[in-house]
């Protein structure tokens, strides 16, 4: 039979989506925080995340160059990696450092599988894995910087603590001045080191001033986690866009947001209602919630998995926060989660319409 | 209003404007006809003629072929020409009898009983199935078989399926407008034939007319009502279509009489009233020929057997080359490779693509994106299915809904990765259904 027009399997219509429109939405979504990171840290954290794109960029097309495979890189999802992992960074950071982080994140993180859709666990997380094992000085502690607009790298409102605290408590100060956030709420989770201001650089950090700094984005930390502002944005956007789904965001968000609240407080410091907060604003929550949870092909597929899943990031970011050696634990969480994946899609396969429960 | 609906699907642009205010046309008599031994699910029809035999319009040509069949009648009058494999309307060929015009549409003994709902169940089910009508909504099982559950599965809710959520297809809403009395008859034919106390049609909400049309006919009638329907693919899937109306699910693996339903499209349903009253076979239907390259896209009433290429050009032809022609709806039809095919029973549209619809995007590695699995109307994994299909893994496949699966196409038409899920899980089924053949 002779075939004049094209025979193809049903369904003959498709909606827009596509990967390149996913990637290069969620790329656009990331835009907002890297704005907000060069208000506060100047152009340096523009000109590192470049630095970083540009390598992993490069690094996919070299290997897909060598494993003649089709060459893929506009279709943004090494983009996206670059990106994210530049944003796990300080603005304060050699510029080899994006460069050799994005390199792996590509190469090991991804090509090694196979590239888009094998990858068994975030790129972007594992390459900063791979910075934070190999640089840890350069990951951690001395090597966030301040933003341009405060003296006060934790973000903490000073006159919560108290108004002439330089003089009074020189350390205090230095810590607050010198600080994340989040390495301020673990190093006063043992009471002997701060006797007696404890309780209050406690009171500075659940401030509601501090909530604002650290809401705005003028607070020490990665590139692109400063501003919960700016990565809500970005959030809402890509829910409105339907790029991705708000069951792992909201569920991670109010695990934490209900463990923090009842676990979160130091000894005596009772219950308040802007600990939660304080924890959902400070570190990298907000990207990893919306940007890194969320990425399709390290998460769960089922609905219910999905919940399983969220649930988990946010119990152990909580668990390495209040009790962990590391004060920031949103991207072991998941890491490990990612890992989990294959298990808890097996264990949560939906049954077909109309089919009886067993 | 309040609209019902389901869990999953999706809003694929309906592109109706094309052909959704023309109104019916009665296409001339065509000069041949094909009539295909296998216009419905089951046994092909068994030819009662030989070439050279000269027949009339409603004349029976082939026999059932078995219990779950349907007799065929000759759609035109004239002389048998040949009885050979034809291009099928789903694609591939099929044995089909050809007959020639006479010119004069010289037609069979019809009757004319008024009260045709005062006849027995016995004598409308004779009817139904002698006028050879099989489900005319796309799927083709033959209507009588339906008629006939078993005594232990009692009907009690009819549902006349109008919601047409296929995008481009106008026929069932033209003919909802044009012939709702008789349609509203049909449904009375099927209920009393089942014994069903409740009668619905569901209709989804972009069809506001049909609508109020049918609750101005229904106005008085106690045991029927229209069901709005949200608009949503796949909507007019029958499970979907039964949970949206009843919020009775049908069981896995199921038919609707396990939950007391037998669903009915409105194209068959006129078919039903037609063959009740006046013993007129299934010979002709309205079909929708669309698309944005059809010169004056039309809503026709053709003859069972019309190849599809006269269609075309009763609507002025096409303004730009054909990319692709489909038989059915954009989202479960078929694509055919000529448009030599003739209307079948089933053929609710021919929908013309340019070349430029009609591309397609290269398929890519699996993101795990899960969309596929958000809009399932069926709650299955179709990526996962998929990816156990190629690796030959049946049993897993079977685990994620290889059985269930309703071929609605959903899942492909949101793939951002563009997999032709349908395809594969297709080839998964089949393989399936050999491997249980081995075993029996
Ligand atoms: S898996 Fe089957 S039922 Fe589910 S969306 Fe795909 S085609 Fe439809
Ligand atoms: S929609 Fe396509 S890419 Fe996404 S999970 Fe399903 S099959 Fe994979």
């Amino acid at each position: 039979m002779t075939e004049k027009y094209k025979v193809s399997p049903a369904p003959h219509l498709h909606d827009r989506t596509s990967i390149p429109s996913v990637m290069w939405n969620v790329v656009i979504a990331l835009i907002p925080a890297l704005v907000f990171a060069v208000y506060y840290f100047g152009l340096r954290s523009l000109w590192l995340t470049l630095l970083g794109v540009v390598s992993a960029v490069a690094t996919e097309a070299l290997i897909q160059w060598f494993r003649k495979v089709p060459i893929t890189v506009t279709d943004g999802s090494a983009v996206l990696t670059g990106m994210l992992l530049s944003y796990n960074i300080s603005a304060g950071s050699p510029w080899w450092l994006p460069v050799v982080g994005s390199v792996f994140a590509i190469a090991i993180g991804k090509q090694v599988f196979g590239g888009l859709g094998n990858n068994p666990v975030n790129p972007a997380l594992l390459g900063r894995a791979f910075l934070l094992a190999s640089w840890p000085s350069l990951m951690t502690g001395s090597c966030w910087v301040k933003t341009s607009k405060s003296a006060v790298m934790s973000g903490i409102n000073l006159d919560a603590i108290a108004s002439n605290l330089q003089t009074v408590a020189p350390k205090v100060h230095n810590l607050v001045t010198g600080a994340t956030p989040l390495k301020v709420a673990q190093l006063i989770r043992d009471p002997n080191i701060y006797p007696e201001f404890s309780q209050k650089i406690f009171n500075g950090l659940i401030d509601l001033g501090t909530l604002k700094n650290l809401f705005w984005g003028n607070v020490g930390g990665c590139i692109g986690e400063i501003s919960v502002f700016a990565l809500l944005l970005g959030a809402v956007y890509l829910l409105w866009r339907k790029i991705i789904e708000w069951r792992i965001p909201f569920f991670y968000l109010l695990t934490v947001f209900v463990l923090t609240f009842f676990f979160g407080g130091i000894k005596g410091s009772g219950y308040s209602l802007t600990l939660p907060f304080f924890h959902l604003f400070a570190g990298g929550l907000m990207l990893g919630a919306f940007f890194m949870a969320t990425d399709y092909t390290t998460t769960p597929m089922t609905k219910p998995g999905r919940i399983i899943y969220a649930v988990g990031c946010g119990v152990l970011t909580v668990i390495i926060r209040l009790v962990g050696g590391y004060p920031e634990g949103v991207s072991y969480s998941i890491l490990f989660m990612n890992v989990m994946t294959p298990l808890i899609d097996m264990l949560t396969m939906p049954k077909a319409f109309g089919k009886v429960k067993k | 209003m309040r609209f019902k609906t389901f869990p999953g699907g999706v809003h694929p642009h309906d592109h109706k404007h094309f052909s959704a205010s023309a109104p019916v046309e009665e296409f001339p008599l065509p000069k041949r006809v094909v009539i295909s031994m296998s216009q419905h699910i089951g046994a092909p029809s068994q030819p009662l003629v030989k070439v050279g035999d000269e027949v009339k319009t409603g004349q029976k040509i082939a026999d059932a072929g078995g219990f779950v069949s349907i007799p065929q009648h000759a759609s035109i009058s004239g002389k048998v020409t040949k009885i050979d494999m034809f291009p099928h309307p789903a694609g591939a060929s099929a044995m089909a009898i050809e007959i020639t015009t006479d010119g004069e549409d010289k037609w069979v003994d019809l009757v004319d009983d008024e009260n045709f709902l005062q006849l027995s169940p016995q004598e409308m089910k004779k009817r139904i199935g002698e006028a050879g009508i099989c489900g005319m909504g796309g799927a083709g099982f033959p209507t009588f078989v339906k008629l006939s559950p078993p005594e232990d599965k009692p009907i009690d809710t009819v549902i006349l399926n109008g919601v047409e959520c296929e995008p481009y297809l106008t026929s069932d809403h033209q003919l909802m407008l044009e012939k709702g009395p008789e349609i509203v008859s049909g449904l009375k034919i099927l209920m009393k034939t089942l014994s069903a106390k409740r009668g619905m049609i569901g209709i989804e909400a972009n069809k506001p007319d049909a609508i109020a049309l049918m609750k101005k006919l229904l106005a008085s009638e106690k045991d029927l009502s229209v069901v709005p329907l949200k608009l949503r693919y796949p909507q007019g899937a029958e499970k979907q279509l039964i949970y949206a109306a009843t919020r009775r699910k049908v069981p896995a693996g199921g038919l609707p009489m396990a939950v007391g339903v037998v669903v009915q499209n409105v194209g068959t349903a006129y078919a039903i009233y037609e063959a009740v009253r006046f013993k007129k076979p299934l010979v002709d239907r309205v079909i929708a020929v669309t698309g944005s390259i059809v010169a004056n896209p039309k809503n026709l009433r053709a003859r069972i057997g019309t190849p599809f290429a006269d269609l075309v050009e009763h609507c002025g032809g096409t303004n730009a080359p054909i990319g692709k022609a489909i038989s059915g709806g954009p989202m479960m039809g078929f694509a055919l490779p000529s448009l030599e095919a003739p209307v079948g029973k089933g053929s609710s549209g021919l929908v013309l693509m340019s070349q430029k619809e009609a591309g397609s995007i290269e398929e890519r590695n699996c993101l795990r994106c899960a969309r596929c699995v958000d809009v399932c109307p069926m709650n299955l994994m179709p990526s996962m299915m998929v990816q156990a299909v190629k690796a030959d893994d049946l049993t897993l496949a079977l685990r994620c809904g290889l059985e269930d699966c309703i071929k609605c196409g959903s899942c492909a038409y949101v793939c951002p990765a563009h997999i032709r899920l349908v395809q594969w899980i297709d080839r998964g089924k089949i393989r399936h259904a050999a491997a249980q053949r081995g075993q029996k």
